[in-house]
């Protein structure tokens, strides 16, 4: 009897989180200078020791002949340092094309990106910018995980990253 | 005293060495680098280096040199000696000998073609003698470009006024400062006059970046726009050497240039250094 009430409660709680999202906005900040090249914009999870956990999206030039828009992506340096010198870039899911400035959303499933495995804690979603000619910006953003409750959190940069925000839905 | 007559030296160079220059896919920012812009004494020698990088003032690759115009006090022109061309920058060194201003002047004045033959894409860099013999003469879809390039940088030698007043070629886009370009402190203001053909270049958009931002995340460029004579003014935040440019910018989609009127295009890059009070 008390075995079987723990194993209830026990998926009660694992459930919602098999079906939680994780729903983000990025805001590219019109710049108003002479060489305006898109952005590249890496988005990884980190756990509460700033350990790299999981990689979300890394958008870039994969439009480029031969995969020559690899070749600044050392320039992410976090991400590059933490991840990124260790994939194969183009990955499935993780590559995008770089965007414009503007807010965009991006929709993060649990199961496809694989974050309903991670361990119940503290975690920061980590937003890197680097722009070809222009400057870098890191945004970190905390969170619960997996959410127990609807959770809005946001931080925002100064120069390269506008607002950053999840919002997650158990 | 803006003259049309003064010398230049040009660095005898073969056409061959400007074919075998890589065609930078990006443009990046173009610089020549002054190992000092104030020396104490004349027959001092000064160090350039030359190159196009995303981080100011490292090299990253070399940009072509056709001519080096060195335009000293008294009317003099020294030489460069040393001269050495690598792949990710060139340099030069020069002896100044005599007291005074001096301007270096590296200048390119090239040409770029873009065309298909047998529906693939070529690209194409040279001059006009070089186009008739390299260009095939079924080319489609040709669009040639002519750029004007100029990177200058200043240096002060033992002189405690500072020259202001160079002359001008009235080709592609050129500086005047209107104040002494070098012995330049945090808070001083500098005047610039920019001229594109000899004539004023009005709202001409200026870049002003402070070298070393490989070491810092905001790139912290203060941009500027020209008056209607051409003219900035710039109130420097801290010392470090500075990279000023300016463009003409790209030519509107779907304009198309031709040998005899190629689309033309200009840069401008000069190198300012700024002290600590």
């Amino acid at each position: 009897m008390r075995l079987r009430y723990s194993f209830m409660l026990g998926a009660a709680l694992t459930t919602p989180a098999l079906a939680a999202d994780m729903n983000v906005k990025v805001e590219i900040p019109q710049l108003s200078v002479a060489e305006y090249h898109k952005p590249y914009v890496a988005m990884w999870i980190e756990n509460s020791n700033q350990t790299f956990v999981r990689n979300l999206a890394v958008w870039y030039d994969v439009k480029k002949k031969d995969n020559a828009g690899t070749k600044w992506l050392k320039d992410v340096r976090q991400w590059w340092r933490k991840s990124g010198r260790d994939l194969q870039m183009p990955v499935d899911g993780i590559s995008g094309a770089t965007r414009a400035p503007g807010i965009h959303e991006a929709s993060f499933n649990g199961a496809k990106y694989d974050l309903n495995s991670l361990p119940a804690g503290q975690y920061t979603l980590v937003a890197e910018a680097a722009r070809e000619a222009g400057g870098r910006e890191v945004v970190r953003v905390p969170f619960q995980w997996p959410p127990k409750a609807a959770q809005n959190t946001q931080a925002k940069g100064d120069h390269e990253l506008g607002a950053v925000s999840i919002e997650l839905k158990p | 005293m803006l003259t049309p007559s003064f010398n230049r030296y040009a660095l005898a160079l073969s056409a061959s060495f400007i074919l075998a220059m890589p065609l930078a896919a990006h443009a990046h920012r173009s610089f020549l680098l002054p190992s000092a812009t104030l020396v104490d004494k004349a027959d001092e020698v000064v160090t350039f280096d030359t190159a196009a990088t995303e981080e100011l003032f490292i090299p990253d690759h070399a940009v072509q040199i056709e001519t080096v115009a060195v335009d000293g006090p008294n009317n003099i022109h020294p030489q460069p000696e040393n001269v050495w061309r690598g792949k990710q920058r060139s340099s030069f060194e020069l002896k100044l000998p005599e007291a005074g201003s001096y301007r270096i002047s590296l200048s390119n004045d090239g040409l770029s073609a873009m065309y298909k033959v047998d529906g693939q894409m070529k690209r194409w860099r040279g001059d006009a003698e070089s186009f008739k013999k390299e260009v095939p003469a079924n080319a489609q879809d040709l669009n040639v470009t002519r750029m004007l390039s100029r990177n200058e940088t200043f240096v002060r030698v033992g002189d405690k006024a500072g020259k202001t007043e160079w002359n001008s070629t009235g080709k592609g886009i050129e500086m005047m400062p209107l104040t002494s370009p070098t012995e330049l402190f945090t808070g001083d203001t500098t005047s610039l006059r920019f001229t594109l053909d000899g004539k004023p270049a009005s709202d001409l958009t200026v870049t002003v970046i402070r070298g070393g931002n490989r070491y810092r995340d905001a790139l912290g460029e203060i941009t500027l726009k020209t008056d209607k004579d051409g003219k900035i003014s710039i109130k420097w935040p801290g010392p470090g050497m500075y990279w000023i440019g300016a463009n003409t910018g790209r030519p509107p989609q779907g304009e198309t240039g031709t040998l005899a009127k190629p689309i033309v295009r200009a840069s401008y890059s000069a190198t300012l250094e700024v002290l600590q009070p």
